[in-house]
């Protein structure tokens, strides 16, 4: 939690909040698009809101910024359609 | 004013109706009961325009009540005894929360063994909390104390949890005439619901995430900061209310006899009148009896002013710190001065044990001689109970 106020355990959550969580990452998760079927799942569980799925414009992206590369999305994936490898 | 008969419990849930309450979660438990049995037929009847919660349990009934508030809406929930202890964690979530909402305390012997009667335990175990704790002798106390508890807890100063305390059956099942103001005038004084922040899904808002130590220290020493100044807010609040209302100002602490008496006798809650009338008893005008309404913030400041040149202290608990001394002797020692040194604690009252007004009387009688003889004093005494 990165709080500016003093009086109130409240948060405001919002991308690099936490900071540039990237530099966390030792594997990233590469999407291998001919397997997507743009379901959003892995956007919906990524902790850090790095990943971006745009179901009918059938557009997936991740923002290697904030990734810290945990792995949850290549888990989650009904189609193993991400894979993590080393950085 | 209007006059009605009211018992201290049913005086609460009319002061809940007045403030405009929208949310109430309850679950019952004696001697509470009567106060959200009220609340509940007030709702029914459409006489009170509010969402009441029949919860499960107690944790529930304070976790509702903190959602609600948390949500933008007045909330109030009231228990006792081990119901209290059972929403414990949701006790510190509030004030930690600095969610402002009332809760009615009507107190009771903690168990085993199983027992009804009140005394102080299930109240002082809420006092390291972060709480505005506030505690009524008397109905009419009860309804002016649980109206203002909704403006202290709002006011922008202090955004914290208020509870007010009443002692099970002697004050919350007692009748006695109490003054009412007029309910749309204690609306209007109430106001507008105040919070510092709302979760109703308009803003990106996360409450209670992972903090580093520092960030956890600072708030924390902010409620003990805002909480030692809410004294000021609370006796300007009181004052307001008085005056608006035309009823009298007490204060923090109430003081009964001389200001400048040689001894102080200490205490809070019903059993304050017995003292009152034991000193009375015992013919001695340099006594004097000091109530406590405020117990935290402790009115340290207005003790300190009030006890300047006695001889001697005497402080009543009706709880005990197993293993040292009442809760309320142990404020009222840190608060004064090393050269206090007459300062000696009853113990009394546990498992809501009456004691007789000659009991009073002969336990301050042995007490206020040891101390014109100037003789060594026991810290901590017990009133005698026979079985
Ligand atoms: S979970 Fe897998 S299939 Fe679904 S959008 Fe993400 S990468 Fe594509
Ligand atoms: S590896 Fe973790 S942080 Fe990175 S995109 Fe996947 S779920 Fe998000």
């Amino acid at each position: 939690m990165s709080t500016s106020e003093s009086r109130f355990p409240v948060s405001r959550p919002a991308l690099g909040a936490g900071g540039a969580t990237g530099a966390w990452r030792t594997k990233k998760p590469i999407i291998n698009i001919s397997l997507c079927v743009y379901c959003g799942l892995c956007d919906v569980y990524c902790p850090t809101s790095s990943i971006t799925v745009l179901t009918r414009e059938r557009k997936i992206e991740v923002n290697y910024d904030y990734c810290k590369g945990c792995g949850l999305c290549a888990s989650v994936c009904p189609r193993k359609a991400i894979t993590m490898v080393e950085e | 004013m209007r006059r009605e008969a009211l018992t201290g419990n049913q005086a609460v849930a009319m002061a809940v109706m007045y403030s405009d309450v929208k949310f109430v979660a309850a679950y019952p438990i004696t001697p509470q009961t009567s106060i959200v049995e009220k609340i509940s037929y007030f709702v029914e009847k459409g006489l009170m325009k509010a969402k009441f919660v029949n919860v499960e349990s107690e944790h529930s009934a304070l976790a509702m009540t903190y959602g609600a508030a948390l949500g933008g809406v007045r909330s109030f929930t009231a228990t006792s005894s081990h119901g209290l202890l059972y929403m414990h964690e949701w006790v510190h979530w509030a004030s930690r929360s600095r969610v402002p909402l009332v809760m009615a305390v009507v107190t009771r012997t903690i168990g085993p063994p199983w027992n009804i009667w009140p005394d102080h335990s299930d109240y002082m175990d809420q006092r390291d909390a972060g709480w505005i704790m506030l505690f009524a002798m008397d109905a009419q106390e009860a309804f002016d104390m649980t109206v203002q508890a909704f403006r202290i807890s709002e006011d922008e100063r202090v955004f914290l949890p208020v509870m007010v305390g009443l002692e099970g059956f002697i004050v919350g099942g007692t009748t006695m005439s109490v003054a009412l103001p007029d309910e749309e005038s204690v609306k209007e004084w109430v106001g507008e619901r105040r919070q510092p922040f709302v979760f109703d899904g308009s803003a990106n808002i996360t409450l209670g995430n992972l903090a580093s130590p520092e960030d956890t220290y600072i708030l924390h020493r902010n409620i003990h900061e805002d909480l030692l100044r809410s004294i000021e807010v609370i006796k300007e609040i009181e004052k307001d209310y008085s005056e608006t209302f035309g009823l009298p100002y007490i204060g923090p602490v109430e003081t009964v006899g001389e200001k400048e008496s040689s001894y102080a006798v200490i205490s809070m809650g019903a059993w304050s009148g017995d003292l009152a009338e034991a000193i009375k008893q015992l013919g001695r005008n340099d006594v004097s009896l000091y109530r406590i309404r405020v117990y935290r913030p402790f009115p340290c400041k207005e003790l300190r002013q009030a006890l300047s040149r006695k001889n001697g202290i005497v402080v009543f608990d009706r709880s005990i710190s197993f293993g040292s001394f009442g809760p309320l002797y142990m404020d009222v020692k840190a608060c004064l001065d090393s050269e206090y040194t007459n300062v000696v604690n009853v113990i009394g009252g546990l498992g809501g044990v009456d004691h007789s007004l000659g009991e009073y009387v002969s336990v301050l009688r042995k007490i206020l001689g040891e101390m014109d003889r100037e003789e060594k004093l026991e810290k901590q005494i017990w009133m005698e109970v026979s079985r």
